[in-house]
């Protein structure tokens, strides 16, 4: 009965699609249709996260009933299913927040009609990718999720979307045929491309084939995930879509290309041992992504650069190779797609309250609205980690991982055969690690008193280095201020942050789960043996 | 597995003059170069399949060795199908960033009067030389009557 459930978290948001294409020019209909397709998934995704984690394994379904390796696998594991309910939520959130901000502009700029339906198509995309058990399917999902993305971001079809979408759409086009090229050798090594066989096939082949084949994938998946030295096209091309589209694509997209190569490093490749590649890059991350957010007077590009940035931290939770350091790294993961998504929103109401996103052009913002102060106060807290929040709690959970893993402790459990990285370069990235989210909160607490402390009155004639060291936006447009904010954007922001403090409050059973999570991933078998019960040949 | 040296040749060539291709500033270079390496990566996986046989039709008395690998053209054609519709919005998107080039974000408001004359004045050619076709096809009728009246 379950079993049924699967397929039909993609299937619904693309029937959802087909049926808001036909509504096209009623609004309304076009509105509940996304709302009930969104939750009915995150329903689903609930009920199967309750099955898989008191089940302990998973579930795997083979589309059209032709057997694995064959057909189509689709595997939903606890991991699956917990990237599936958070994105399904956010998704949601930021859905009622466009349609409160497309019922208060009638915009000119953004053609409603086909906004619901390319953003269900997206949503298809990312649950597919979430749930492929075949690298082939994968591929498809993730070309679902970047068809819509281009036509997302370029919305409307201003100078500056175009000039945004190409550099957007040139990369992932690019990081698309890495990714199949990457499929056809593996193919042409192993003869599959099911995950579950690979894992067995894969162990099989010379060392130095399997490192082309894993690096060749991982420098797909960087791409998507904007890992550092693959991580120039994200600042330049996310702040210039609408909020919306910023806030779903920050939190969601790059989150996909994590989950992949959560994959690769725990099912595809367990032998294969990158632990020291994986702490290089997460540190390089780390602070590359930092130093670009402090010289950024606009706040949209502000986040897109501790975005890039923060990714190094799930890099890092990754290269240490322990059970602890992937369930921290999965903790890390729900908060980041919260924290980062309600972010981009509040900015949003920013830009519709003040005119402007950059601080030499916005003040006193929080007298003028109270409420919107505390919308942005609290992700931003929580995003520069500051205790209780959840952002403290999974950097707390990464570095005691790290620390397990480089003092040796005989409770670091780690995965399969892969041992963790050199002692002082695990210290050194837990330092870089502490140093970003202190500089984070700097940047974040700067944004705050120069947008929100101080005065407006202030605003002419306003000297400091501060302003004098930080870049406007390329071409930086001023919007009109709005002082009307609709309650629905309002009420969407405001339940996202309420979801992000969930997150802090039941911070003890999540990260409980998340180690279950990751307990699931120790070993590649355990992935093998949903998907082939009876062994594998 | 034994694949086609030819066809190893083809992708390799394609990727080659598609990655040049695709380093120039021009946007429908890149995506001239896009289409050229995503040829090379469909031949390339093509080639995966190995040996070629016959049609991947199991049925009775059809030894499955002798058959081609099926999975490979599968991922091909989805591949294919993928690269049409990124390249219809690509072109979409260079047109538009054309159309912006040119004229600018005025661009959309510009009414255009010479085209609009433009388009009345072929409505009436067409109209006039359908007339015309009409008349003749009549003359021509009406001449084939009159041969068959005398034969």
């Amino acid at each position: 009965m379950t079993n049924a459930l699967v397929p039909l978290m993609v299937l619904l948001p693309l029937l959802g699609a087909a049926v808001a294409l036909m509504l096209g020019r009623r609004q309304r209909a076009q509105m509940a249709v996304s709302t009930l397709v969104l939750a009915a998934v995150a329903a689903i995704a609930a009920v199967l996260l309750a099955q898989v984690d008191a089940s302990g394994s998973g579930i795997a379904v083979a589309v059209g009933a032709w057997p694995p390796p064959f057909g189509i696998v689709l595997v939903v594991d606890r991991l699956s299913a917990i990237m599936i309910i958070i994105s399904a939520l956010m998704l949601l959130g930021v859905l009622v927040y466009a349609v409160g901000q497309g019922i208060a502009d009638q915009h000119r700029e953004t053609p409603v009609s086909i906004f619901h339906p390319t953003y269900l198509i997206l949503s298809a995309g990312v649950f597919n990718a979430f749930i492929a058990g075949d690298l082939f399917n994968l591929y498809v999902g993730f070309e679902i999720l970047l068809s819509a993305s281009y036509v997302l971001l370029t919305l409307g079809g201003t100078g500056e979307r175009i000039r945004a979408g190409v550099t957007y759409i040139i990369v992932s086009l690019v990081s698309s045929l890495f990714f199949l090229s990457a499929i056809a050798l593996v193919y042409g090594a192993t003869g599959t491309a099911n995950i579950a066989q690979l894992s067995v096939r894969l162990a099989e082949l010379p060392q130095d084939i399997q490192l082309i084949l894993h690096l060749l994938l991982l420098i797909a998946f960087g791409i998507k995930a904007a890992v550092f030295p693959l991580s120039f096209w994200l600042p330049d091309s996310y702040p210039t879509a609408p909020a919306p589209v910023t806030a779903v694509f920050a939190g969601l997209l790059t989150k996909v290309g994590v989950y992949a190569i959560i994959r690769t490093e725990t099912v595809i490749f367990p032998e294969s041992d990158l632990s020291t590649l994986f702490l290089v890059i997460g540190g390089l991350t780390l602070a590359v992504g930092i130093l670009g957010a402090l010289t950024q007077a606009d706040i949209k590009r502000l986040l897109s650069f501790t975005l890039v940035s923060h990714i190094g931290y799930m890099i890092f939770g990754i290269g240490l190779a322990s059970i602890a350091g992937l369930a921290a790294t999965i903790y890390y993961v729900i908060h980041h797609i919260s924290v980062q998504t309600t972010l981009f929103l509040t900015t949003g109401l920013i830009e519709r309250f003040g005119g402007s996103t950059s601080i030499t052009r916005l003040g006193g913002l929080r007298r003028a609205s109270p409420m919107l102060a505390v919308l942005f106060f609290v992700p931003a807290m929580n995003l520069g980690g500051i205790p209780p929040f959840s952002g403290f709690l999974g950097k707390v959970g990464l570095f005691v991982a790290g620390a397990d893993a480089a003092g040796g402790t005989p409770a670091t459990e780690t995965l399969g055969t892969s041992s963790p990285g050199p002692d002082w370069l695990i210290w050194t990235v837990v330092a870089i690690g502490a140093a970003t989210s202190l500089v984070t909160l700097y940047a974040l607490a700067r944004f705050w008193n120069l947008a929100f402390w101080r005065p407006k009155a202030e605003l002419e004639g306003y000297r400091s280095r501060i302003i004098d060291s930080v870049q406007e936006a390329p071409a930086g447009a001023t919007v009109v201020a709005t002082r009307t904010t609709p309650v629905l954007m309002l009420a969407a922001t405001a339940s996202l942050v309420a979801l992000t403090i969930a997150l802090t409050v039941f911070a003890g059973p999540l990260f409980e789960l998340s180690g279950r999570a990751a307990e699931n991933l120790r070993d590649a078998s355990v992935y093998v043996s949903i998907v082939f019960p009876g062994g594998v040949s | 597995m034994t694949a086609s040296l030819t066809l190893v040749i083809v992708a390799a060539v394609l990727f080659g003059t598609g990655i040049t291709v695709m380093l120039e500033r021009s946007l429908t270079r890149v995506l001239i170069g896009f289409l050229l390496v995503g040829n090379g990566v469909n031949l390339f996986m093509f080639t995966m399949a190995g040996t070629p046989g016959l049609a991947p039709i199991l049925g009775e008395g059809v030894d499955a060795d002798a058959i081609s690998d099926p999975l490979p053209q599968a991922f091909v054609l989805t591949a294919i199908v993928i690269n049409l519709g990124i390249t219809a919005f690509m072109l979409a998107l260079i047109y538009r960033s054309w159309w912006l080039a040119q004229l600018g974000e005025r661009g959309d408001l510009i009414v255009d009067e010479d085209e609009m004359a433009e388009d009345a004045e072929e409505t009436a050619d067409l109209y006039r030389s359908s007339q015309e076709d009409d008349r003749a096809v009549q003359a021509v009728l009406e001449a084939s009557d009159e041969d068959g009246g005398r034969g």
